[in-house]
């Protein structure tokens, strides 16, 4: 099982596996979901067979969410885990868009790996993970006052991240406005 | 310092890489970016580490190489600080999978951070071992993974849960050791562990026959408990999902009940009051509730036996069947194909509604509910089943028509009622979609037609008439083609008129006009231009009157760039003028083709070991791709039982079409003296009669792909039949033959047919520049009278003119010239003039002919004369 988000243009903006792949074959994975996905018309099933699996996917805006699982899975129920995922997502980053994804692949994983751990189910509660993430962060911070402390040097204000992602934002991925 | 929240370089990096234009300056930013790196690499940089590894995660989902940054990971994994150890981990995870040898390096590393006091590294070390552990690692920390599943933070025991269900995947052996930490998991208040736990011990039932017997006593009850507090608890918002509390549990507790409840009827039993609860009571509108129902279906079509609680379950698939929602008809479609198996039945009474499917828009849907329908028909609902497909063939999209039509030609095939039936329907079939038919069902048809000897009248007439508006469809045409060849006298003169039918009235020459339009259709191949050949063939001996515009549509033919065409149009046209005795045999109807033998042969072809299945795929050796000519040579080897199997090359094919027998065009042949030359002109005809092992070299030939033995075996095949001739008969012989074959000369023996004597033809008169070729022939019922056709051939580069041919014979015999064709002999044998003579012997059967004769005529002005005198004349005339 795996899970990619590639956009509209064929970009992989966040991809995960839980099964051992080459690097080549993750490419060309990739490359084939994108390719059976996009061009679906949006009214058919949200479900694609892919090689001896298939695909579970949905869009949001420009972003489709992809997963990969097993021909007995419960397609409905990784419909549902999609739609979690980027209401979770959208928490976090408080109205998400492409643009945060791609500023913070490294935030999106940690909150992949605190929702899908192993190829499971992990955590279906958004208060939990968003919580988590604010503990981990914490986690992060706090070295990072040792660090000034020891080193005095200061990093830029956090606020140009949000000036950023609203001049250049393409759409938020749940349709909310932008504040 | 932290190199995301500070805002510098890694989100430099990604803007930067972000303003590339082209694809050329994203690989130089990246280019400078790695040898940044690399130096930081080498220089053994510690503030930057991390950075430089989050860089190096970016440029690695960009798609570019980072080997470089392997050992990198591991180092941050050995630094102290939570920050280091995160990207670390996340380094692990993406750049390294459990194949490569420098994981065997971190086993040490995730054993202290297993052990470590600060949870959260903890929480780090078990969700990388959960997504990279290889079947050593689970060895070496499976200890430290049980003991974390007691942990008292929740966070940490079902990360240790998932990576547990790692563990005994890798290694099922160590399973035993999970199973009583994992049954304490199930008693969890806390979701997230609660969740993870039932999955550790579904896992753990699945690989494991104790781990299954442990469950099943001690916790199916418990979790069928536990199902329906879960199922009547009130509102959770943490939890909720479309108004119902973690729809995401249910379906975990409905999946471990399942593994319970499979081959053990008390457990099944136990769980049945819990399982109607959830089929009945949960919400359908929304995804979520679906979810479960769907999960709670599959789990009652698992379990053991009971007979009400599946019906309900194929209910809700019937329900889910009449959803708007694709998504939902999709997954009921899918569940209705595993239940078609146990629950048979119930499935057939949804029938309407899957069929109804079967015209969605929705290509996957469509496809899914045309395979249910596959499994759904029997004997009893086939006929409105096919109805029904049939009726959607003719609406339903280009790209489906495909699979369509070859399920409903598979359905007909298996379940058809009786004869008459399967016709009516393939005919349908073929006329909506005949393009979409494989040659095997085409193939087959033909021989269920061949078979039904009573249908042979109705069909060709309802062939006829669905080829007057279906005449674009190519397995349609073949079929009425083949039809009309065989039974053309049955369309016109109605014969086994069935009630059901309508007379019609047909004429031999509109019969004549389908095929004409056949061979001329601009898409017809060479298959299908090959058979209305044949066709016309045979139709040219039912209606006499026509053959001879037959004749004109097969002429045209003759300068096809298809050698198979070439050939068979001169060949045919050959029978159809100069052999008017032998046509009527040779054009005879095929003998009916065995079903039997047919279909032990598609069984065989299957296994594509034969070596006509083989040829199929290849080309023939003349250079024109004929991978028709195969399926061909298939289908009419089934005439032919006695014929020996290697011999299916092109020749013997048109054998076993005609369905000739040799015998009786051997007795046609001269007397005495005369030699066999109409059995052997019927012999070069077909190309037929080469020694077996001639026969199966060139087969050989013809299987072999490699161009260079093609072009050779072409040579062999083309030149096969005359050098035959040559070995079968004189030298004398062969010229004729050769005359017949070439068939552009008309001075071959036309009138040797008329009391079927045969007479060699001999050449009477040979000088450097001239030669006389004489024909013999008899005129009925005077055998005293023969008739010489003379051909004179110019043998000179010049051209003669005034020519003139004179004789003179003994008194015993008389002489009477008529007209020649023509006074200017083009040179260089490139054409003729051609002169009748008819000599009467009084003395017949006593002296033979001889004259003596005089040629003269003009060369560039200047008188040339010629004198011979003709001995060579064949006895008995």
């Amino acid at each position: 099982m795996g899970m990619a988000d590639p956009n509209r243009q064929g970009k992989t903006r966040l991809a995960k596996y839980y099964v051992p792949l080459e690097d080549s074959e993750k490419h060309k994975v990739e490359y084939e979901v994108h390719r059976l996905v996009v061009n679906r018309d949006p009214k058919f099933t949200n479900f694609v067979e892919f090689r001896t699996h298939k695909i579970i996917y949905r869009r949001y805006a420009g972003l489709f969410f992809s997963l990969c699982v097993d021909i007995t899975d419960n397609e409905l129920a990784y419909l549902e885990c999609i739609h979690l995922f980027v209401e979770i997502l959208d928490h976090f980053f408080s109205n998400v868009c492409e643009l945060d994804l791609v500023f913070n692949f490294h935030k999106v994983y940690l909150i992949l790996d605190e929702f899908i751990l192993a190829g499971e189910l992990q955590e279906t509660s958004k208060k939990a993970i968003i919580e988590r993430m604010g503990e981990l962060e914490k986690q992060d911070e706090l070295e990072n006052i040792l660090l000034l402390q020891a080193s005095h040097i200061f990093a830029m204000p956090r606020a140009e991240k949000a000036v950023f992602s609203a001049s250049r934002f393409k759409g938020s991925l749940l349709g909310k406005k932008i504040q | 310092m932290n190199p995301f929240s500070s805002g510098t370089r890694l989100r430099d990096m990604i803007r930067a890489v972000r303003a590339c234009k082209t694809a050329a300056e994203e690989r130089a930013v990246i280019r400078k970016e790695c040898a940044a790196i690399r130096a930081a690499v080498s220089e053994n940089d510690q503030d930057y580490r991390h950075r430089n590894l989050a860089k190096l995660m970016f440029i690695h989902m960009l798609g570019y190489p980072t080997h470089f940054g392997q050992m990198e990971c591991l180092k941050l994994i050995a630094a102290a600080g939570f920050p280091e150890k995160r990207i670390g981990y996340l380094g692990l995870m993406l750049l390294l999978d459990e194949r490569q040898e420098v994981l065997m390096l971190v086993t040490n590393s995730l054993k202290q951070d297993l052990n470590h006091s600060n949870q959260y590294i903890v929480g780090l070390a078990l969700c990388a071992l959960g997504n990279i552990c290889s079947a050593e690692m689970a060895r070496d920390l499976a200890p430290e993974v049980e003991r974390l599943l007691q942990f008292r933070d929740p966070n940490i025991r079902k990360k240790a849960a998932l990576c547990s269900i790692r563990i005994i995947k890798k290694v099922p052996d160590l399973a035993e050791n999970f199973i009583n930490a994992a049954a304490s998991l199930l008693k969890e208040k806390h979701h997230g562990a609660l969740i993870t736990g039932v999955q550790l011990c579904t896992d753990l039932c699945r690989v494991s026959e104790e781990a299954l017997e442990y469950f099943r006593k001690k916790c199916t009850e418990s979790m069928v408990k536990l199902l329906k507090e879960v199922v009547n608890s009130p509102y959770m918002p943490e939890y909720d999902i479309a108004g119902i509390a973690d729809p995401f549990l249910h379906i975990r507790l409905l999946r471990f009940l399942r593994v319970l409840g499979q081959g053990d009827a008390d457990a099944s039993d136990l769980m049945n009051d819990i399982l109607a609860q959830v089929a009945t009571k949960s919400e359908s509108n929304k995804n979520a509730g679906n979810a479960i129902l769907y999960e709670c279906v599959e789990t009652i079509m698992s379990i053991e036996d009971n007979s009400g609680l599946r019906v309900l379950a194929i209910n809700i698939l019937g329900r889910f069947l009449s959803n708007r929602d694709n998504n939902i008809r999709y997954v009921a479609l899918n569940m209705l194909m595993k239940a078609i198996t146990v629950e048979g039945q119930a499935v057939q009474r949804h029938r309407a509604t899957i069929l109804e499917c079967v015209k969605d828009n929705d290509a996957s849907i469509r496809k899914r509910a045309l395979e249910l329908v596959y499994l759904l028909v029997n004997e009893t609902n086939v006929m409105p089943l096919v109805k029904e497909l049939i009726e959607f063939l003719e609406v339903s999209d280009q790209d489906f028509k495909g699979d369509l039509t070859a399920k409903i030609c598979s359905i007909v095939e298996k379940f058809s009622p009786e004869k008459i039936w399967y016709i009516d329907q393939m005919l349908k079939v073929l006329s909506e979609a005949g393009n979409f038919v494989k040659d095997e069902v085409w193939h087959a048809l033909i021989v269920v037609i061949s078979n039904a000897s009573d249908l042979h009248g109705y069909t060709v007439r309802s062939l006829y008439r669905v080829f007057q508006t279906s005449s674009e469809q190519e397995s349609l045409v073949r079929v009425a083609v083949w039809c009309i060849g065989e039974y053309g006298e049955m369309l016109v003169n109605n014969v086994g008129m069935l009630d059901i039918e309508d007379p019609i009235t047909v004429t031999g020459s509109d019969a004549v006009d389908i095929i004409e339009i056949a061979i001329k259709r601009h898409s017809s191949d060479l298959t299908t231009r090959a058979m209305c050949l044949i066709a016309l063939l045979k139709l040219s001996g039912r209606f006499p009157s026509c053959s001879q515009r037959i004749r004109e549509i097969i002429v045209q033919n003759k300068g096809s760039f298809l050698l198979e065409l070439q050939q068979r149009s001169i060949e045919f046209s050959s029978i159809i003028e100069q052999h008017q005795n032998i046509r009527s045999t040779l054009v005879e109807r095929m003998p009916v083709l065995d079903e039997a033998t047919y279909s032990g042969k598609r069984a065989g072809s299957l296994s594509a070991t034969g070596p006509t299945s083989n040829a199929a795929s290849l080309n023939l050796p003349n250079g024109v791709a004929k991978p028709s000519a195969a399926p061909l040579v298939d289908l009419l080897d089934l005439s032919s039982d006695d014929v020996p199997a290697p011999s299916s090359s092109g020749g013997d094919f048109l054998q076993d079409l005609l369905g000739v027998d040799l015998s009786p065009a051997a007795s046609l042949s001269g007397t005495g003296q005369a030699p066999k030359s109409g059995t052997d002109v019927l012999l070069d005809l077909l190309s037929i009669g080469s020694p077996p092992a001639q026969s199966s070299t060139s087969t050989a030939d013809i299987l072999s792909p490699s161009q260079d033995n093609t072009s050779v075996s072409s040579f062999q095949r083309i030149s096969s039949p005359p050098s035959l001739s040559a070995q079968g008969s004189s030298p004398a012989q062969a010229a004729p033959m050769m005359d017949l074959l070439d068939g552009f000369s008309s001075s071959s023996p036309v009138a040797a047919e008329d009391n079927g004597l045969t007479y060699p033809s001999i050449v009477a008169f040979e000088s450097s520049s001239l030669r006389i070729n004489f024909d013999f022939s008899k005129a009925p019922g005077n055998p005293q009278t023969t008739l010489i056709q003379a051909k004179f051939s110019n043998l000179s580069p010049n051209v003669y003119t005034d020519f003139l041919f004179q004789a003179a014979v003994p008194k015993f015999l008389q002489l009477h010239l008529d007209p020649a064709s023509g006074n200017t002999l083009p040179a260089s044998v490139n054409g003729s003039i051609m002169q009748s003579l008819r000599v009467t012997n009084n003395q017949h059967g006593k002296k033979p002919l001889v004259m003596r004769i005089r040629i003269a005529y003009k060369v560039n002005g200047k008188d040339t004369l010629e004198e011979g005198q003709i001995n060579n004349f064949p006895p008995d005339l």
